[in-house]
């Protein structure tokens, strides 16, 4: 079981309190009308899988209720960081994924 | 009957407390301090068991969780029954009752052992899927016997009438593991002000002190163990726990321990939970799990007699138990010959000593040497002989590498056959973690590999398995743990003093994972490799000739460490033979993956005080006392224990329904609807964040004014409806379907988290502080009247889709004129705790209209009957609002690009093919279709059939006289009028009409009156 430090509550839970809401820095296009289906499709579908560092959007559900962001790593499940919504990841995958 | 194998002069069992126990129907007797295990061997008793799939003899093999044969069924009744328990483990208790698992009619007297012994060499791995596959309708025939014949325990029939708990605990340093190691780390650590908890399997500390003769600081090493126990209780901080296993190390340093407090008692404890699940999270945490010996494999080892060594002086030193008459002891490492000097002093012959290697010149070989025994160097023991009890063993010459068998077999008698071929260290808990453990050809085992948590590792898990270092290296990681916990400046000037020992001088040990035969693996006597599966080295070797090459397909095939031992004592030689085998090295065969558990767990643990009705919270409304009252039938909505229908007494429920919804239509109903999702949503950009989360428009909903709306998901599809209110400019009030509130509110915080920050908005559940009952029908109006004063119900004057303040019954309430029924209808919602008495003074009011309470079941048949959808029933995820023939839900105008907007020209969600929400008239009146039946055209096709479409809702109607369902159909919106046809699984073809949705009111008057 993870334990997870909320951005906002400012302290280490456990991840019964938390769900994972999928990948983080997806932002929804400014203009989806203007969008081709392929590019709509890449925001709506499309979505990484990688084995190492993933920045992943979370939400203390049954705490403060606020979403925040958390830098994983997929294999050894170590949570590197967590992170407010609008701030950047200091830890990335080298060559930079995020 | 006596205890012919116990000994007076050894042992830490209390001989002054003698205890009677009942195995397999007859009375023996032990001693306090006594596992089943020692108390059976203290009585001679050689068979505990027959094996998995020949029905072979087995006893008892180790002295602890890697004991494969002692598996016992434990309890004298169904409800005290406890399956699977390793006799070794279990500690005895006056009267206590056990059976052996398997065998039939009994162990002693085995039937399937005839055909084991028939069938021994036809049955190869794979045994069951070769054999029993074809004909494949013959398999649940076949699987019956199988199970029979072979079968662990047998589940309980009965209640467990015990009660269990869990404890959450946050440390400094958790050590597993109480033995030399755990001692000296929890000493250190303790000493430094950090808070430990130390847990061990066993009912003591000590480990392998308890039957050791090795001494500590110049006394028994037991005594040392005492005075470590004693110092770690007058620590404040340290907590230990005593027969709690480890049995799951997860992510961040997260393991759950099973104490076992009352196990060792009796079978029925009253006054305290029977056992604990503790969930430590830890700072750090040390694993000083120790190691496995290894046995010795070889032909017909399996035998009742064929021991581990250790195991051996464990039953003489710390038991008082000599598991036999006469010893012949076989070793691969000098540790191996400290059991024939224990032997030796409990005051029983040695026949012979049988070393693998060609000139070990170890302290013990000269201490056995000198006390004139005969020693085989360069000799293996390739042979057991005896039925079932070893009564001899082969000796013959090895070559130095341990392959070949050099030279002629001599016999020699003996009882007892003890057998050392090195440790594996116990590595399961730093595998939890998904690190992989190494191999170390110098120890001849696997070690944990690197780890992301924040572990350290102290003896024999590391492959340290002198005392010495063993104790040193528990003392630093203490140490070095503490500190890390943020305990070194504090304790700066703690000392821990030295702790001596001499350890033995010993020769390099030989890595010997199959004793050969004389003859060929496959020719040989069965050489067991893994016990309670059945698993030989010609098996083995089988299975790598049959292609199988990755260690776990052949794990799978020759289900090696599959049983309740998960491969503890089997799987290092089982890997290594099938390495040999491919003539690949150790490390590069692998291991299998071992996962939790590390021993058994009961469901009982692991569920503690979260079962029968507090498995899962249950909600009620504030009404729910006067359901009860009433005899409701009750549906569970989520957590949620919704009124399903009000039955009069002799009613089934089709008449119940029937009547509840006749009278709604005719003169009154009532509905309790506080289970409806009710999010309060505030803030100057409240009015806009709807814009842009419903698919309508909400820029000109007035204040007192409602409006259905319909919700999306960004692919365009439908995922929640319900009405919002305008109660403020700034406020509104939303309702979602009762099992989407939850995850509305959270879709909300998403995009206003996420995307929308800048709009000022806040959201707030008020699902609970809302009673909300709906009244409903023609004479709804009437009943309201009589109760509800500061309001003017007039429809001149209070509209279809207002909202308005108002007194109901003296209280302050909301109503809302909305309608999921046609008819003409008002929601009164007032603050929860009044609740029961407005409901009561609505009763009251409508006695006079013979107010009708309904239920769940009704709402359905009522707003089916108008084509109102249920979002999650006639939606499930693929169903766009233009599917479902709502496009007038979908504000055209809006400026903002909406949610789900932009899915909606998506090719596919362009089609005019796709399924289509209608109506479904069924030829026959009285049959209701079942939901889910799928629709195809032309029921005569071959199967697999064209599907075109499934019904999802579907009821009796008994305003209007026949069945009516809803359904999606593909194009179903052009195909109106035509036929269509609902094969069943049970051979029935239903026919139906395809009609509009509507099928009452269908101009939607009734509500507006």
């Amino acid at each position: 079981m993870l334990h997870i430090y909320c951005p906002h509550c400012g302290e280490l839970r456990e991840e019964e309190e938390f769900h994972c809401a999928g990948e983080a820095h997806i932002s929804r296009p400014e203009n989806p009308d203007a969008l081709t289906d392929e590019q709509w499709a890449q925001y709506l579908f499309f979505r990484k899988n990688p084995r190492g560092l993933h920045h992943e959007l979370w939400i203390h559900a049954t705490g403060c209720r606020k979403f925040f962001n958390a830098t994983r790593h997929t294999v050894t499940y170590e949570i590197k960081e967590t992170y407010k919504i609008g701030e950047q990841p200091q830890v990335v995958e080298q060559g930079g994924n995020a | 009957m006596s205890q012919t194998n116990r000994i007076s002069s050894k042992g830490r069992v209390n001989r002054s407390k003698p205890l009677s126990f009942i195995f397999n129907g007859s009375r023996y007797q032990g001693f306090e301090g006594d596992t089943i295990a020692s108390a059976l061997l203290a009585n001679g008793i050689d068979v505990v068991g027959r094996s998995f799939k020949y029905s072979r003899p087995r006893g008892i093999t180790a002295a602890g969780a890697e004991e494969p044969n002692c598996i016992l069924q434990v309890g004298s009744t169904e409800a005290t029954l406890i399956p699977n328990i390793r006799g070794t483990q279990a500690e005895l208790y006056d009267g206590l009752t056990a059976t052996s698992t398997n065998g039939w009619p009994n162990v002693e007297r085995d039937l399937m052992g005839a055909i084991g012994k028939l069938g021994g060499n036809l049955m190869p791995p794979g045994f069951y899927y070769k054999t029993f596959m074809y004909p494949e309708s013959m398999w649940p025939t076949y699987e019956k016997l199988i199970r029979k014949a072979a079968g662990l325990g047998r589940v309980p029939k009965a209640r467990d009438p015990d009660s269990y708990d869990k404890l959450n605990h946050h440390c400094d340093v958790l050590i597993v593991g109480g033995g030399a190691a755990g001692l000296a780390a929890a000493l250190a650590a303790g000493r430094r002000g950090a808070r430990v908890m130390l847990v061990d399997e066993q009912n003591e500390f000590g480990g392998h002190l308890l039957h050791s003769t090795q001494l500590i600081n110049g006394q028994a090493s037991a005594q040392w163990v005492a005075e470590a126990v004693k110092e770690l209780r007058s620590l404040p901080d340290v907590q230990l726990l005593p027969r709690s296993t480890a049995n799951g190390y997860y992510d961040q340093n997260f393991v759950t321990v099973l104490e076992r407090r009352t196990d060792h008692l009796g079978e029925r404890v009253s006054g305290q939970s029977r056992q604990r699940l503790h969930r430590i999270r830890a700072k750090q945490v040390i694993l000083a799990t120790g190691a496995h010996e290894r046995p010795l494999v070889f032909g017909n080892n399996d035998l009742p007699g064929c021991l581990v060594a250790g195991a051996v002086s464990t039953y003489i030193n710390r038991y008082g138990v000599v598991p036999g008459q006469q010893l012949v002891l076989m070793t691969a490492n000098d540790h191996g010959y400290q059991t024939a000097i224990d032997w030796l002093d409990a005051g029983r012959p040695v026949a012979a000593v049988v070393d693998s290697r060609a000139a070990p010149r170890g302290e013990r070989y000269q201490a056995l040497k000198a006390r004139g025994v005969t020693i085989y160097t360069g000799h293996g023991v390739i042979e057991a002989k005896g039925k079932k009890r070893v009564s001899g063993v082969l000796v013959a010459p090895l070559s130095a590498d341990g392959t070949q068998v050099t030279g002629k077999a001599v016999e020699l008698a003996c009882d007892t056959i003890a057998s050392s071929g090195g440790w594996s260290p116990v590595v399961h808990l730093a595998c939890h973690t998904g690190s992989k453990p190494v191999w170390r050809d110098d120890i001849a085992g696997f070690v944990p590999g690197p780890t992301v948590q924040k572990q350290r590792l102290a003896g024999g898990v590391q492959g340290s398995y002198a005392l010495s270092a063993v104790l040193a290296e528990g003392l630093a990681a203490g140490r070095e743990a503490a500190v890390a916990a943020g305990y070194g400046e504090l304790a700066a000037n703690v000392v821990d003093a030295e702790i001596s020992t001499r350890d033995p001088k010993e020769d390099a040990a030989q890595a010997l994972y199959l004793v050969p035969h004389s003859k060929p693996v496959s020719r040989a006597p069965k050489q067991f490799v893994d016990y309670q599966n059945d698993v030989t080295a010609a098996g083995i070797q089988l299975a790598v000739r049959e292609g199988f090459e990755s260690i776990e397909h052949i794990k799978r095939y020759t289900a090696m460490g599959f049983g309740t031992d998960q491969g503890k004592l089997g799987n290092i030689n089982g890997m290594a033979i099938a390495a040999q085998t491919m003539n690949k090295s150790i490390p590069e065969t692998g291991t299998t993956v071992f996962r939790p558990n590390y021993t058994p767990v009961t469901f009982g643990a692991l569920a503690g005080r979260d079962a029968h009705h507090l498995f899962d919270p249950a909600r009620f409304t504030p009404m729910h006392a006067w359901h009860v009252k009433q005899g409701a039938e009750f549906e569970d909505v989520g957590q949620w224990k919704r009124p399903w229908f009000f039955p009069k007494a002799g009613e089934d429920m089709h008449q119940a329904v029937n009547r509840e919804c006749v009278a709604t239509r005719t003169s009154v109903g009532i509905m309790d609807a506080s289970t409806l999702g009710k999010i309060d949503i505030q803030g100057a950009g409240a009015r806009e964040f709807l814009n842009r989360i419903y698919t309508n428009a909400w820029t000109k909903l007035g204040v007192g004014k409602c409006r259905y709306g319909l919700m999306c998901k960004e692919d365009g599809m439908i995922f929640d409806d319900g009405v919002t209110s305008c109660i403020d400019d700034n406020h509104f009030i939303m309702t979602t379907t009762t099992g989407g509130a939850a995850g509305v509110l959270q879709w909300l915080e998403l995009w206003h988290q996420t995307e929308w920050p800048e709009l000022e908005v806040y959201m707030t559940s008020v699902t609970d502080h809302w009673a909300t009952m709906t009244i409903s029908g023609p004479n709804s109006r009437k009943v309201l009247e009589k109760v509800a004063e500061d309001v003017d119900l007039s429809g001149d004057n209070f509209k279809f889709m207002d909202w308005k303040p108002a007194t109901v019954a003296g209280v302050a309430a909301r109503i809302f004129r909305i309608s999921f029924t046609g008819e003409l209808s008002f929601e009164i919602n007032v603050q929860a705790n009044s609740g029961l008495h407005v409901w009561e003074a609505l009763m009251e009011a409508g006695a006079e209209f013979d107010i009708t309470p309904y239920g769940t079941e009704t709402m359905h048949v009522l707003r089916a009957e108008k084509g109102f959808i249920i979002a999650g029933q006639d939606t499930d995820g693929s169903v766009t609002p233009d599917d479902m023939a709502m496009g007038w839900a979908i504000g055209k105008q809006k400026e903002f690009p909406f949610i789900g907007k932009r899915s909606w020209s998506r090719s596919d969600t362009k089609r005019t093919d796709r399924k289509q929400f209608v109506g479904l008239k069924s030829k026959d009146p009285k049959t209701v279709i079942p939901e889910g039946a799928q629709i195809v055209l032309d029921p005569k096709q071959a199967i697999p059939m064209k599907m075109e479409g499934h019904v999802s809702s579907s009821y009796y109607s008994a305003n209007l006289g026949h069945s009516i369902a809803l359904a999606l159909v593909k194009d179903g919106l052009q195909r109106t009028g035509q036929t269509v046809y609902c094969p069943l699984a049970d051979g029935r073809v239903l026919e139906a009409e395809i009609t509009s949705p509507i099928f009452y009111d269908p101009k939607g008057e009734r509500q507006h009156v």
